[in-house]
């Protein structure tokens, strides 16, 4: 395979674009982290506050999902084989909100 | 003799792999799909529970632990080993996270050199991952025999005794609930952690043995991989829940 071949000739170190583009994702990982420790300490709690918290774990989860788990660069049919039944998972947080009590 | 011809490109032919995965690879997400169902039921429920119960509303400085509202998690997780006394709000729940992601981040570069084929590579890096999860265990072990031993002060209960650390029947930090999540979710995920190091060593002792050379590709590393990288993106929605929110 030409792919392999050309990835064989530019070696594990920074000069492999597939490396270069794990570590970006990596140093994202890191800041989206850090940002979460900042909010958790500056901002007062509230709704807003968590909102923040779900939006910044879901753009962790796109990078973990997309990057290093490499669904992105799979087939149409794959990615959506896996993310379409996840649906499920925000039809049970709606179910539980509208039939719990508490709010 | 009647020659029968056959289009060799046809997919009904087998051979050809759906969605351009390999049938291992593609049960690996399949089974990982229905695993992230379980985590976010378990999740679901702690929220539920969560906000079923009251939250303290006085004042952060004046916080004290109580079993009639649930507590601040950054004054549950404030401890560090060998500071003791020491408030380190979330700091080592932080170093963690850390470990848990560099570990992914190595086990990605194990992926990587098993596509040039470089078996020197994919061993260093897989040791390396396989250092990180050990690593995340031992934190997890001081944080389980901390959580359970409980601050030095304990907590004054509703019946009048004080009480110190947590089991499953009551705990000194908030209502019973709060501990048996605590006990449940992370030692769920805490187990698969554990064996995904289990899979990794043994993944590892084949790369060693120069099994997948022979056999001419790494898919074995990208399989494990997929169930490793799962094994932190759960961790990111735990850290979330438990420690965040």
């Amino acid at each position: 395979m030409a792919h392999t071949e050309q990835a064989q000739h530019q070696g594990g170190g920074m000069k492999n674009p597939a490396v270069r583009r794990l570590v970006t994702v990596t140093i994202y990982l890191s800041l989206l982290t850090s940002l979460e420790f900042v909010i958790a300490f500056l901002q007062p709690p509230g709704i807003l506050k968590n909102l923040e918290f779900g939006i910044l774990t879901i753009f962790k989860a796109f990078y973990i999902v997309g990057e290093f788990m490499h669904l992105k660069h799979e087939v149409k049919s794959l990615i959506w084989s896996i993310v379409i039944p996840l649906a499920f998972i925000v039809w049970f947080i709606v179910a539980l909100l509208a039939e719990g009590g508490s709010h | 003799m009647a020659t029968i011809t056959v289009n060799k490109d046809s997919v009904w032919n087998g051979g050809q792999e759906p969605m351009k995965a390999s049938y291992g690879k593609l049960m690996m997400w399949f089974f990982l799909l229905s695993d992230a169902f379980t985590f976010s039921a378990l999740l679901i429920t702690y929220g539920t529970i969560r906000f079923m119960n009251p939250a303290y509303t006085g004042p952060r400085e004046e916080f004290t632990f109580s079993p009639n509202y649930w507590p601040i998690p950054e004054k549950v997780y404030e401890a560090i080993p060998f500071f003791h006394g020491v408030s380190a709000p979330l700091v080592f729940v932080g170093i963690m996270t850390f470990i848990l992601i560099l570990s992914s981040v190595t086990m990605v570069l194990a992926v990587e050199a098993g596509h040039r084929m470089s078996q020197k590579e994919v061993e260093k890096w897989m040791l390396w991952t396989i250092v990180g999860g050990i690593a995340f265990l031992a934190c997890q072990a001081w944080e389980w025999s901390h959580f359970i031993h409980g601050t030095d002060e304990g907590t004054v209960m509703n019946d009048g005794t004080v009480f110190y650390g947590a089991n499953l029947i009551k705990n000194q930090y908030g209502p019973p609930p709060f501990a048996n999540l605590f006990f449940f979710i992370t030692g769920f995920h805490g187990t698969h952690v554990l064996s995904g190091v289990i899979l990794n060593i043994i993944i590892f002792y084949n790369v060693v043995m120069g099994v997948y050379e022979r056999r001419g590709h790494y898919e074995m590393v990208e399989k494990v991989g997929l169930y490793w990288h799962f094994v932190d993106l759960v961790w990111v929605f735990v850290f979330t829940c438990f420690y965040l929110l």
